[in-house]
This record gives structure tokens, sequence and C-alpha cells, in this order.
């Protein structure tokens, strides 16, 4: 059994709405799979929270949602950016990426100085 | 924003159920499309059906999910509080009994404290109707006898002159006056103040100016400002009132200005009238007959001001040693020269009623324990089916909240009810002095007390449930037998609380039997005269010029000849000032022969004529009464009381021992050593008193005192009439028998209703208690059932069951009166001002208490114990 990472809070949102951007519109299991095999398998996603973060995702305006016909003919719910998503996903990328780079430095600092 | 988006749609998922459903049902659907996608994946990879299908169910858990996405779809607070809400409503109207007495028992204890809050709010907490109330303070003389004694014009100058901590000092002073009219002469009242008073208090007339400055000097002319009452009641709220004369004591005045509706000035009464003192520096220092007022600088506290008259008049008492020796000052906040007589009263009514809030809150939730008690096996059952411990505590508080604000609804409602007929019980002439208490009603004080005292029962009423209902009694609850143990607990707690309110109803019903007894005693208190059968009614000559010692007399003898010539009159005396007054009129004076300390010898003073003793039967301890035919030109002489001449003469006779006021004056001799009268307030102690002889120092303004030999009160208004028909140029008023006068006196009407209103409580706390312990013993006989019934069927007597019941009842109750006495002793030494000659721990009140209480309790255990001894063992062996 591989060891798999939760996802951390607060990242879901933003993967949700990046798999969306790149993807276009997609249904709820669609971007579970995406997300898991972006994140090449490494990632546990529960799909119980996924169903939640898509109701505050549309309640927020990020997304919206709209019934269609999956690729194999199977009824399912479509979801898709809406402006105020794709800026709050420009938004959350650049802090995530700022983030991120912090604690960069910071790993590295340590390790140079040790 | 996206928040409050967000929000938004929640609360309308909360509010709409359609909505609600179909998004339910979207959702399930999208759920199936997920699973069926994850499926057809599965099977793709190579797994069996069976296996596909579970792993999908796993993968999702389609419950939880559905669960997080209802909670995300509404506010999930909201809405199972509306649920719980529903719940409660349903729950309570299928116990109808049971939320009635809740909901009335609630309702008057809050009716009963707002409305009492509504008074203390109105005299205490609301700031008088005057800029900036709080830098306003009262200003008054100390003398060795006490801090609040008057001022004199010229040390009211002096203090105005020298002071470093008031912005303004202005004097005033209150006072009859004879109106001319064209209708003819009336008596009125007036203030009589400083020409700066109305800035300093921060009042403008409404119509026309105020005094100007050196309008109250003796060269001014005369003017008056008029109350708003007046100016609509005789002027017709014309505006050409302005520049008309009032005659007042012969004297025209000219109308300057109308005062607002709303002012009013307690200390000297609701009066129609404001003149300036005109008042000159050739005045005596020595006579002391104004009041005075203060408005502080910004920065100055009371304190500061007080120590820098004190300085001040002391310097003064230093330069003038026979006019003011001994004197200091007083400055006192006005709130508190207003108000401070009704602090204490009504803090007690206030802390009555809190104690019966407690009570009241205690039963409802004895009541609500008992409840919960019966509701175990529902609550287990909902716990057991997946209710967490947190949502059956939230559906216990619904309840309470919703038994609570209908309580709240009720009693605020009929607070405004109560507040009127509080109102009503007080005489209206004391109203009339209480300006404050005009506004009373709903404001925001009311209001958020209110709040608190919901917020208090709330709490009262639900914490106790949720105590009981811990997670192991739930688990318990299920099994059979679960019962009997959770009895116990029930009964520990419900005990405890029946003990806190027997303890609290102790506490109200021993301050209602002190509050009583002080009020009889001080009713049947040895006043130094017999107050049956004594009329009495007022006579002024309505003559304002100054008349010669011979006229007066002239007047004074023909009205009392013609009241004794009355049939039904046996005696009839006059006096100028009556016993039972509410304050006194100091004098000082030195004893001849010894040194001069006229700062510390004081008394009060009356003049009475030579049948005032024997008409009102006091006791002549020796020496003599007044003769007939003493007049102004015989050697003036005085009677004194009994404390007067023990603290003056102690261990002498004072008899033939001479004082004197004034070095100017010839000295007075004392002839004669009366009983204590009760001159003052009924609940002040009787201070020395001289009596000086009426027909040697007369007065146009006297009472007469009439023995009767029938009930006084029908004799009122033939001795008026007498009185006006034999001396046509003389006006009577208050007329009023001497138990009248005793029982509408400001201290016996506080006495009553204090006495009243607080034993009032006590009942309903007595009713209460009573109840609270039937209720304890009623539940512990009902759950015992099998109990007792083992016991019998082993060979218990119907009577030892009985006295098993009572024995536990007995202990309660004997644990809640000790308490109640400790904790009544503890409060009758908190109101002991209010008490008069009893003190708090008056051991026949508390006995007498502790029996009724004791007694009312056993017997209301009573009946659950004969109900036990009366159970057939057979029947109750089934029981459970």
């Amino acid at each position: 059994m591989s060891e798999k990472t939760d996802v951390l809070q607060g990242t879901l949102a933003l993967m949700v709405l990046k798999t969306i951007e790149m993807m276009g519109p997609m249904h709820g299991y669609g971007i579970a799979r995406r997300i898991e095999q972006t994140s090449g398998d490494a990632l546990s996603l529960n799909y119980g929270t996924l169903y939640p973060a898509l109701l505050k995702l549309e309640q927020e305006g990020a997304i919206r949602s709209e019934w269609g016909v999956s690729e194999n003919n199977r009824k399912a719910k479509f979801y898709s950016l809406t402006g105020a998503g794709r800026k709050q996903l420009e938004q959350e990328a650049r802090n995530w990426e700022q983030t991120t780079a912090i604690l960069a430095r910071f790993l590295t600092a340590t390790g140079g100085k040790a | 924003m996206k928040g409050l988006r967000r929000l938004c749609l929640r609360l309308a998922g909360l509010f709409s159920s359609d909505r609600r459903e179909r998004e339910a049902m979207e959702f399930d659907e999208e759920m199936q499309s997920h699973l069926a996608m994850q499926v057809e994946d599965n099977l793709r990879a190579g797994m069996t059906a069976a296996q596909a299908r579970r792993e999908a169910f796993m993968k999702l858990d389609r419950e939880k999910t559905r669960q997080v996405r209802r909670e995300g779809g509404t506010v999930v607070l909201l809405e199972s509080l509306m649920q719980d809400l529903r719940f409660a409503v349903r729950q309570l109207s299928k116990n109808r009994g049971f939320a009635f007495t809740t909901i009335l028992i609630l309702s008057l204890g809050i009716c009963t404290n707002i409305a009492i809050f509504s008074f203390v709010d109105a005299a205490l907490i609301k700031p008088l109707p005057y800029a900036q109330p709080s830098r306003l303070v009262g200003l008054n003389e100390s003398t060795p006898m006490g801090p609040q004694f008057n001022l004199s014009y010229l040390d009211y100058l002096d203090w105005k002159r020298m002071n470093k901590s008031f912005s303004a000092v202005e004097a005033y002073d209150g006072g009859g006056f004879l109106r001319t009219t064209a209708q003819g002469v009336q008596p009125v009242n007036a203030g009589v103040v400083g020409d700066g008073f109305f800035r300093a208090m921060g009042v403008r007339p409404v119509l026309g100016r105020d005094f100007r400055d050196g309008e109250d000097l003796p060269s001014a002319p005369r003017t008056v400002l008029l109350s708003y009452a007046m100016w609509q009641r005789e002027f017709g709220g014309r505006s050409d009132v302005l520049g008309q004369t009032v005659t007042l004591d012969g004297k025209p005045n000219e109308v300057i200005g109308v005062l607002p509706k709303s002012f009013i000035f307690e200390p000297v009464g609701p009066v129609d009238y404001w003149m300036t003192l005109h008042m000159s520096m050739a005045m005596d220092r020595g006579e002391h007959d104004l009041r005075g007022i203060g408005r502080l600088k910004d920065g100055v506290s009371v304190a500061a001001a007080q120590a820098e008259m004190q300085g001040i008049a002391e310097g003064i008492a230093k330069q003038y040693p026979n006019e003011d020796g001994g004197r200091g000052a007083t400055v006192t906040p006005l709130t508190e020269v207003i108000v401070g007589n009704m602090r204490p009263i009504l803090l007690l009514l206030f802390s009555g009623a809190v104690l019966l809030l407690l009570i009241a809150c205690v039963n409802v939730a004895s009541l609500l324990l008992v409840r919960t008690e019966s509701r175990r096996r529902e609550m287990a059952v909902r716990g057991a089916l997946g209710a967490s411990r947190g949502r059956l505590v939230r559906q216990l508080v619904t309840e309470g909240v919703l038994l609570v604000a209908t309580g709240a609804a009720i009693g605020g409602a009929s607070a405004l009810w109560m507040m009127q007929v509080l109102l009503r019980l007080i005489p209206e002439g004391m109203r009339s002095n209480m300006p404050y208490l005009n506004g009373l009603g709903w404001n925001e004080h009311t209001a958020a007390f209110l709040g608190l005292v919901v917020l208090l029962c709330v709490v009262l009423s639900s914490v106790t449930p949720m105590l009981r209902l811990r997670l192991a009694d739930l688990q318990a609850g299920l099994a059979e037998g679960g019962r009997s143990s959770a009895g116990t607990t029930w009964r520990r707690m419900g005990a405890n609380l029946v003990v806190v309110e027997l303890c609290m109803a102790m506490v109200l019903l021993v301050g209602a039997g002190l509050l009583g007894k002080s009020f009889y005693l001080m009713m049947h208190s040895d006043l130094g005269l017999r107050p049956e059968r004594l009329a009495m009614m007022r006579v002024q000559t309505n003559e304002t010029g100054d008349l010669s010692e011979a006229q007066k007399m002239q007047t004074v003898r023909q009205a009392l000849d013609a009241v004794r010539a009355l049939p039904g009159v046996e005696s009839a005396g006059m006096a100028w000032g009556l016993p039972v007054a509410s304050g006194s009129n100091g004098v000082t004076f030195k004893i001849v022969g010894r040194p001069d300390k006229r700062s510390v010898n004081q008394s009060n003073i009356k003049e009475v004529g030579a049948n005032f003793f024997s008409t009102v039967q006091t006791q002549l301890l020796s020496g003599r009464y007044f003769a007939e035919d003493e007049d102004e030109t015989k050697p003036h002489v005085i009677v004194v009381n009994q404390t007067f001449a023990r603290k003056y003469f102690p261990g002498e006779d004072p008899l033939n021992k001479q004082i004197s006021w004034e070095d100017t004056q010839p000295p007075v001799t004392i002839v004669g050593v009366v009983r204590d009268i009760h001159e003052g307030a009924l609940d002040a102690p009787v201070q020395p008193a001289l009596y000086e002889d009426f027909a040697q120092d007369s007065q146009t303004d006297f009472h007469v005192i009439a023995r009767t030999a029938g009930p006084p009160k029908a004799m009122l208004a033939s001795m008026a009439e007498a009185v006006k028909r034999s001396v046509p140029h003389v006006l009577t008023s208050d007329e009023e028998t001497m138990v009248e006068r005793m029982a509408t006196s400001r201290a016996a009407y506080l006495h009553r209703s204090s006495a009243w209103l607080v034993g009032g409580f006590a009942g309903i706390a007595l009713l209460l208690g009573v109840v609270g312990i039937y209720g304890v013993v009623a539940y512990s006989v009902s759950q015992r059932t099998r109990e007792i019934g083992v016991r019998m069927a082993l060979g218990a007597q119907r009577s030892e069951v009985s006295g098993m019941i009572l024995r536990e009842a007995g202990w309660l109750v004997l644990v809640g009166v000790l308490l109640g006495v400790v904790c009544s002793i503890g409060a009758g030494r908190l109101m002991g001002s209010l008490l008069f000659g009893v003190s708090a721990w008056d051991v026949s009140t508390l006995i007498a208490v502790a029996l009724v209480l004791s007694s009312s309790a056993m017997l209301a255990s009573f009946l659950p114990a004969a109900r036990a001894a009366r159970l057939d063992p057979v029947v109750a062996l089934r029981a459970e």
C-alpha cells in the first residue's frame, strides 16, 4: 500500500477551480478522478468532502452548475467556471505560489545553515 | 461579499422547504450518477460487479456526504432550532397543566420584578430632569445636631462669594402665601429663590424671561414666574399673561415668565409661583431659614467641594461665634437630596422582588426536572436513535426558552398594569412630590432589565434539567430497572432545590413579619398624647397687613371659642404646628448662668396655647401648664419635654431654670415638664422640645385642635364652618383627625406600603415553597411505589410508611427553615433602617414564621405521605 497524502485544508477549492479551468465544464466524479490522476494518485481524495466543497463554491458564485449528459450517455451535473471564479482562481493561485515560495525559502535556509 | 451571498442562500434554504426538497432530490440524483460512473470505471478496471459497487459506495460514503451537504445547504442550527421549537410547542400543549403552571409562575415573578424595577429606575437610576444633574448638589449647614440644617442669608452670600468649587451657588425656600384675587383671598404655596436659581438648574422659561441678576435684592421690583399648569389653568396658556399682576401677601408681583411643563423641584414641592428672595444684608446671620443648591465646576468632585465649603463655614463660625458657632457645611449630591429617602425602601422592595423571582425560577426548574425525569425513556430512545447529546440538550433549552419567553411576554405586558396599580397606591399628595415617577413605563433601562431577567430565568430553568441529563443516564434510561436509581438522583437534586426555596420563602416571610410588626408598633407607639377623637384644622387670617398682638390674639380667641361652643367638642386648644410633623423647627439657646453653648444647645420649638396640653391629654410631670391670662405683657415662660429636661438638666430640677436665645432679649423661665410628645415623624426618635406660650408670641397662622365626644371625622366640617361664621376674616384648611394624620404621614405610608408589598411577595413565596415541597415529596412517593410495596409486603405498618415519608420531608423542612433563620437575620440586619422597635433577630417573628412555614410545608407533604400509606401492596408490587 502506498502512502497517500490527505488533501490539505483549503487547497481542495483551488484544485477544483484549476481542474475546471483546464478541462472545461465537468461533473463531480470527473473532477474527483482528474484531481487524483493529476496528483499521480499520490492524493487520497475523500469524495465526501468534494461535493460540499462544490456546493460552497457554487454558493459563493465561483462556479455554476447545470444538468447535462456525460461522455457515457449518463445524466450528470456539470460544473463550469464563472467570471468571479476565474478571478478567485487567479488570486488563490498567486497566494499559493507565494506561500510555497516563502516556505521553500525557509526550508532551504535552515538546511544551508546546518 | 462572498460570505454574505452564501449566507443568503443558506437562509433561503432554511425557509423554503420546496427548495430544500428539490435540492435534496437533485443531490441524490447527482450521487446516483457519481456512483454509476464509478462502478463503470471499477468494472473496466476488472472488478466483479459486487466488488465494483462496494468500492464505489465505500469511497463516496453517501450518508455522510449527504449530511455534510445538508448542513452546508442551510443554517443547520436554525433549522434544528425551528424543529425543536415546533416540538417544544407540541410537547407543552400536550402537558397543558405543566405549561400553565410554569408560565403563570414565571410571568408573576417577571411582572413583579419589572414593575418594581421601573420604580427603582425612575427614582434611583434615571437622571434628574435638570441640565447635567450629576453636577448639581444640595448645600446645607451642619450643626452638632446633624448635617442637614438651614443656611442663613448672610452665610449664603458669604458661601457664594468665597467658594471656588462652584460655578453657581443659589438659595431657595418654600412657604405659604396668601394670594388676593377678585374672588377673595386664598392660601397658596410658593417657591422663593436666588435670582440665578433657574440658570444654575439649567431650566429656561418656555415663555417670557428668567430672573435677572440683582432681581433678588430688596430694592428690585417684585416679579414672579408661573408654573406651566397655573398658566394653562388661569391664563388659558395665553401669552398676554406676561406683565399681569399676581398679588401675594398683599404685594403685587409682575408675571415675567412661565416655567416648562416638566419642571418641578421636589424640595419645594409642586408650587405655582416662583419669586426671588428680596432679603437684605441687614438680616440676622443667626436666622437660618434657607437651603442651597450649587453647580460644581468641571473637574471638581463632591468631596473636594465638601472640604472647601467646610473650611469656609468654619472660618465664618470663628468670625461669628454667637450666630454660627459649631456650624460647618454639608455638600450632598442633589439626587441624594431628592430621592435619598426613597432609596432604602425601593432597594428593599427590589430585593424582595428578586428573591421572589429566584423562588419562581427554582420552582420552574424543579417542575422541569420532574418532567425530564418522566421523559427519561423518551430521551434515551432518541439518544439511541442517533440524537447527539448536544442535540438533546438543545431541545431542553428550547423548551426552557419557550416557557420563559411566554412568561416574559405575559409578565412584561402585565407589568405596565402593575406599575399603574403601585402608582395608585401612593397617596396623591405624596405622588405630586415625586415628579420622577411621572415617566414610569417602558424605557431602555426596563427593557435591558427584562432581558437580564429572561436570561437568568432561561439559565436557571434549562441548566438544571441539562445537568440531569448526563450521557450515562441516557443509556441507563433504556434499561427497565434504570428508574429507581434515577429516582434517587432526582430526589437529591429536587431536595436541594426545595431547601433553597424554603430558605428564600423564610427570608421573605420574616422580612414581611418584621415590617408588619414595625408598622404596628409605630402606629401604636406612645405618642405622649391620646390620639383618639382629636379633630384638627389649620386657621389663618386672610389679612395681609401687619396686625398687633392684641388683634392676633383676638382672632385666635374668637376661633377657639367658636369651636368650644360646638356641641360634641369636649375641649379645644391651639398650637402653631402639629404633632407628627415631617420635620422640626430647631432653635439654639443658652442656659442662663452657664457658659454659652449655643452651638450645641438645640431644641425643637413649638408654640402652643394654654389648653393645648389638656386637650391632647399629655401628662404633666412637674410644674404647671401655661395660665390663661399669661400674655406678652407677662414674663415669658416655657414648658419643656422630658427629653429636653434629661438632656440639658441631667440630675437637676429644670423648673424655674432660665434659658435665652438672644442676648438682647430677656430670658424665659421653665415652668413645667411634660411627657415626650411625638412632634416629629413617627419613625424618628423624639427630640428635645420646648413649648412657648402662644399668647406670648402669637401668629396669624395656627392650628385648632379639639377633643370630641363622638367620632372626630364628623366634627371637621362643622368646626370649620363655626370658625368661619364667627371670624369672617380667616381661612380654614387641612381639616383632619389625629388618627388620619398618623395614618397618612409619610413614615406610616412608607412602612405600611413596604409591609404590604413584602407581605404580598412573602405570601406568594410561601405558596410556591409549599407547592415545591409537595412536588418533591409526591414525586418521591410515586417513584418509590415498588419499594413501599415491598416494605408493606414484608410487614411494615401503614403508619411506618407515612412516617418514613414525613421524616424525609421533615428533614428538608428543617434544613430549609434553619438556613432560612440564618439568612433572615442577615437580611433583617440589612433592612435595619426600615425597622421600628424590632431588631433583626426578633425571636417571636422568627418563631412564628418558622412555625407557619414548617407546618404548611409538613401539611403539604402529609398529603402524599398519606397516599403512600394507603397503597395496596399487591398493586404497588405490580407497579413497574
